[in-house]
C-alpha cells in the first residue's frame, strides 16, 4: 500500500473531492475512529459525506395518491446520474430508518443547476412508506440517501428509433428520460405506450400531453379500465414497426412478463432493456424462495424453515457466522433484495436492512449481499 | 468442579426450565414490540452527549499548562471515553440498536475509541464469552489466561501475582481486550491459521497507532502548535493518558463485577449443542452478577449494572433493561433463584477479594470448588446423601422452595458449624 492510501484510508469509504477527501483524511487523525462528518452532521445533519443525507424541500401531489418529492441532498451526493437510474431514500418513522428505492424524475443537468433531485411516489395500498412519503413527509425532514445506481439508462447516442412501455408509476423512470431528450433537444423517432386505470391515475398527465403536442415523442395512452389490459396484440396493434425499435418498458411484474414475451417471440429480446418498478416484495406470509448470493451470483432454493445461514453453506457459499443462535452478530449482511423473516419472532425485514442470516429465513426470492 | 448439571443446581425441572424460557421469551417479545422512537432518542442524545463531552475535554486541554485545566481536561475526556466504550461502543456493537437500521449506529460499522479493532472484540466478547458464559475452557473472560478467578483452575505459582496482573490488567485494559484476540499463547500449525495470526496483528497494529498517534502525537502537536509551547504540548499527552487509565479502570471495575463477585457461577465443559434456549437463559442468570444503580451509575456502565439482564437479552437496548430487571426479579422470586446483586463498591471489592484469595494454592483456602463464594455445583446440595433436585412448595407458604432457599440453609448451617 503507497503513502497516499495509507493516508486516505480513514476516508476510503467516503465520497467527495480529491481537496475536500484530503482535508477529511487529515482531520480524520484527530478524530480516529470517528470521522470529522460524524461531529459535523451533529451541527447541520447534511454536513456529512459518510453517509449521505439530504432535506425534503416539497412534496406536491401529482395526482390523488401521488406525490413528487424534491430533496436537497448535502455533502458527497454526486449529480453525474443518468436518468432513468433510482436512489434509495430512508425515513426515519418510529425511530427507524426505512429504506425503498425510486426512479429519479428529475434530469441530471437541471438538477446541477437547482442542487436537488426529485422522485415521483405512488402511495400503495399496502405501501406503509409510500403512503407516508405521500402524505406524511413535511419539507425540511433529513432523510438518507443511497446514491444513484441502476442500469436502466438510454445510451449515447441515442438510437433513431425509440419505444417506450411503461405502465403505472413504471413512467417515473421514463419521466427523467423525457425530460432530459427535452432539455438537451435530443429529436429521435420516439414512442410513449403508457397504461393506467384511468384517466385521473395517469402521472404527469399534462407534461405528456405537451410533450406529445411538441412532437419530441408520441405518447400514446392506454386506460385498462376503458381499453382493457396491455397485451402482445394491443401493443403490436399500437406500434406496428415495433420491432425495429429500441425498447425501454418500467412497470409491475405481470406487466413487464407480457413486454418480455412479446419481444422474446419476435426474436428481440436483444433491444429490450426492463425496468421492475418499486420491490417485488414476497407475498405476504410467503415461505421460502430462491436466495441469491449476490457476489458470487451463487443461487439455491430454501423453505421457510431453513436458515439462509445454513441454505448458504449448502450452496458452497463462504458465509460469516459466529454463535448460530441470534446472540453475536456475527453473521449479519446486507439484504439487497426480497424480504426475510426473523424465525424467532416471526418479524419479516425488507430490502435495505442488514439482517441476521443465522435465525432468518427466505419470505420469498431474496438477494442477500454475502 | 464447578456446576456440571444446571437444572439440579438450580433446583429445577426440565419442564421449570422451559417454562421460565418461555417467561423470559416474553419479556424479549415486549420490549421488541414497544421499541420505537424514545428509545431512538435515548441513543441520539446519548451520541450527542459523549460528543459533547470528547470536543469539550479535547478543548479544555488547550489549556493543560494550568493545573485546573489539566484536571478538567483529562476527567472530561475520560468521561466521554467511558460513555463511548460502555454505552455506546459496547451496547451498538451488541446489534442493541440494528434495529433502527441506522448505518451509522449499527453494529456492522461501528469503530469504537479503543485499542481492540471492532470485529475483533465482536468476536471474543459478543460470540466467545456471550455464548460460552462462564463454561470453563470456553469463555476466554473467565481469568483472560491471566487471572485465577476461580478454584476450579490449577494453581500455578504464577498466581501469586495475581493482584498485581489484576492492577495492571485494569490500567492497561483497553490493551488486554485488543490482545485477547490474538490469543497468542495458542499454537498455530496451519500455513491458513498463521496467515490469519498476521492478518490479526496488522490489524491490531494498525488500530493501536491510530489510536496511540490521535492521543499522544498529533493531539499534543496541535494543543503545542496551538499555544506556542512544547510544555502544554507534554501536559496534554499525559491529560490524554490519564483520561485513558480512568476509563480502563472503570471497564474494567464494571466488567469485574458483572461477572467475579461471589455468587456469580462458573460451569464445566459440556455440549452446548443439546442446551436448549430455557437451559442457556438459566446459565445466563447463574453466571453473572448485578450491581445496584441509580440512572447516573447505569448510564456510566453502560447499564452493565443490569448484566445479569444483558446476559439474556444482549441484544435489546441498554436503555430498557431497568424495566427488565424488574421482571427478571420477579421471576427470581417465583422460581427460588437467586439474584445476585449489591453495591457497587461492596460487589467490586468481593472480586478483589475473591482475586486475593485465590493467589494462594488450595491448601490455604477453606472452601472446596463445590461450595465457594466464586464457585460452586450441585454437588454442595448433596452433602447428606439426598439429591435435592425438585423444587419443594412450602405447604405453609405455599412458596416454592428452591435454590435461594437452598443457599440460605447452606449458609445458616454452615454458619451454626462456626460457631459451634
Amino acid at each position: 500500500m503507497g503513502w497516499r492510501e495509507r493516508f486516505e484510508a480513514p476516508v476510503a469509504g467516503v465520497a467527495g473531492s480529491s481537496g475536500g477527501k484530503w482535508a477529511r483524511a487529515a482531520l480524520a487523525r484527530v478524530t480516529t475512529p470517528l470521522l470529522p462528518d460524524d461531529y459535523l452532521h451533529l451541527v447541520n445533519p447534511l454536513w456529512s459525506a459518510r453517509e449521505l443525507r439530504g432535506r425534503i424541500v416539497s412534496v406536491t401531489p401529482v395526482t390523488s395518491d401521488s406525490a413528487t418529492i424534491v430533496v436537497r441532498p448535502g455533502w458527497g451526493f454526486s449529480f453525474d446520474y443518468h436518468p432513468g437510474q433510482y436512489i434509495g431514500i430512508g425515513v426515519l418513522v418510529d425511530g427507524r430508518w426505512t429504506w425503498r428505492s425510486y426512479s429519479l424524475t428529475s434530469e441530471p443537468d437541471s438538477s446541477r443547476d437547482a442542487g436537488t433531485v426529485s422522485i415521483t411516489v405512488k402511495a400503495m395500498p399496502e405501501g406503509f412508506l409510500s403512503s407516508h412519503l405521500v402524505n406524511g413527509l413535511t419539507p425540511g425532514t433529513v432523510v438518507r440517501l443511497a446514491a444513484p445506481a441502476g442500469e436502466f439508462v438510454l445510451p449515447d447516442p441515442l438510437p433513431a428509433k425509440l419505444l417506450f412501455v411503461t405502465a403505472g408509476s413504471g413512467v417515473t423512470p421514463i419521466m427523467s428520460m423525457l425530460r432530459m431528450m427535452r432539455r438537451r433537444r435530443q429529436r429521435v423517432d420516439a414512442i410513449l405506450v403508457h397504461s393506467a386505470p384511468d384517466a385521473a391515475d395517469v402521472l404527469f398527465a399534462g407534461e405528456l400531453r405537451e410533450i406529445d403536442d411538441s412532437g419530441l415523442v408520441e405518447v400514446k395512452l392506454r386506460l385498462t379500465q376503458s381499453d382493457g389490459r396491455l397485451d402482445s396484440a394491443a401493443l403490436a396493434e399500437l406500434v406496428p414497426d415495433l420491432t425495429e425499435r429500441e425498447v425501454w418498458a418500467c412497470g409491475p411484474g405481470g406487466f413487464i412478463e407480457m413486454v418480455t414475451s412479446t419481444f422474446e417471440q419476435a426474436g428481440r429480446s436483444d433491444h429490450l432493456h426492463i425496468e421492475r418498478f418499486a420491490l417485488e416484495r414476497g407475498e405476504a406470509g410467503a415461505q421460502g424462495g430462491t436466495v441469491t448470493f449476490g457476489r458470487g451470483g451463487k443461487q439455491i432454493e430454501a423453505d421457510g424453515a431453513a436458515t439462509l445461514l445454513e441454505a448458504g453453506e449448502k450452496a458452497g457459499v463462504l458465509m460469516p457466522f459466529g454463535c448460530r443462535m441470534g446472540i453475536c452478530q456475527s453473521c449479519v449482511v446486507m439484504l439487497d433484495k426480497g424480504a426475510v423473516r426473523d424465525l424467532r419472532n416471526g418479524a419479516e425485514h425488507v430490502e435495505g436492512e442488514r439482517i441476521q442470516t443465522c435465525v432468518s429465513a427466505a419470505a420469498g426470492d431474496c438477494t442477500l449481499d454475502v | 468442579m464447578a456446576i456440571a448439571d444446571i437444572p439440579e443446581y438450580a433446583h429445577l425441572t426440565d419442564s421449570d426450565v422451559e417454562a421460565l424460557g418461555a417467561e423470559l421469551d416474553a419479556i424479549r417479545a415486549d420490549i421488541e414490540a414497544d421499541r420505537g422512537e424514545r428509545d431512538a432518542r435515548y441513543l441520539r442524545n446519548t451520541i450527542r452527549l459523549q460528543r459533547g463531552l470528547e470536543v469539550t475535554g479535547r478543548a479544555l486541554t488547550v489549556g493543560a499548562r494550568k493545573r485546573s485545566m489539566w484536571w478538567a481536561g483529562a476527567t472530561t475526556l475520560g468521561l466521554a471515553k467511558i460513555v463511548e466504550n460502555m454505552e455506546l461502543g459496547h451496547n451498538v456493537m451488541h446489534g442493541q440498536w440494528d434495529w433502527m437500521n441506522d448505518p451509522e449506529v449499527h453494529s456492522t460499522s461501528w469503530e469504537w475509541d479503543n485499542t481492540g479493532p471492532s470485529a475483533h472484540w465482536k468476536h471474543t466478547h459478543n460470540f466467545i464469552h456471550h455464548k460460552y458464559t462462564n463454561v470453563l475452557g470456553m469463555d476466554d473472560d473467565v481469568g483472560y489466561g491471566l487471572l485465577r478467578v476461580t478454584r476450579d483452575q490449577r494453581w500455578k505459582p504464577f498466581n501469586l501475582g495475581n493482584l498485581f496482573y489484576n492492577t495492571a490488567l485494569a490500567a492497561l485494559f483497553e490493551y488486554g481486550i485488543a490482545a485477547q484476540h490474538l490469543e497468542l499463547g495458542k499454537k498455530r500449525k496451519t500455513p491458513e491459521a498463521k496467515a490469519e495470526l498476521r492478518r490479526d496483528i496488522t490489524d491490531v497494529g494498525t488500530k493501536i497507532a491510530r489510536q496511540v498517534g490521535k492521543d499522544y502525537v498529533v493531539y499534543p502537536a496541535l494543543v503545542g502548535a496551538v499555544t506556542r509551547s512544547p510544555e502544554a504540548a507534554r501536559k496534554t499527552a499525559t491529560a490524554n493518558l490519564l483520561a485513558n487509565i480512568m476509563r480502563n479502570f472503570w471497564t474494567n471495575a464494571v466488567i469485574f463485577c458483572g461477572h467475579f463477585p461471589d455468587g456469580a457461577e462458573k460451569f464445566t465443559k459440556f455440549d452446548l449443542k443439546d442446551e436448549t434456549q430455557g437451559q442457556w437463559y438459566l446459565r445466563q442468570m447463574l453466571g453473572s452478577a448485578n450491581f445496584r444503580s441509580g440512572p447516573v451509575l447505569g448510564f456510566m456502565s453502560g447499564n452493565l449494572s443490569y448484566q445479569i439482564e444483558h446476559h439474556i437479552f444482549p441484544d435489546l437496548p441498554s436503555n430498557r433493561l431497568a424495566e427488565i430487571s424488574v421482571r427478571v426479579q420477579a421471576l427470581c422470586e417465583k422460581y427460588d433463584l437467586p439474584y445476585t446483586t449489591g453495591s457497587f463498591p461492596v460487589q467490586y471489592a468481593k472480586s478483589w477479594r475473591t482475586m486475593a484469595k485465590l493467589s494462594l494454592p488450595n491448601k490455604y483456602l477453606r472452601a472446596t470448588s463445590d461450595d465457594a463464594p466464586e464457585t460452586a455445583s450441585e454437588k454442595r446440595f448433596r452433602g447428606e446423601g439426598e439429591s435435592r433436585l425438585t423444587p419443594v412448595v412450602d405447604a405453609g407458604t405455599g412458596r416454592r422452595r428452591g435454590l435461594r432457599t437452598a443457599i440460605a440453609e447452606n449458609r445458616s448451617r454452615l454458619r451454626a458449624r462456626v460457631s459451634a
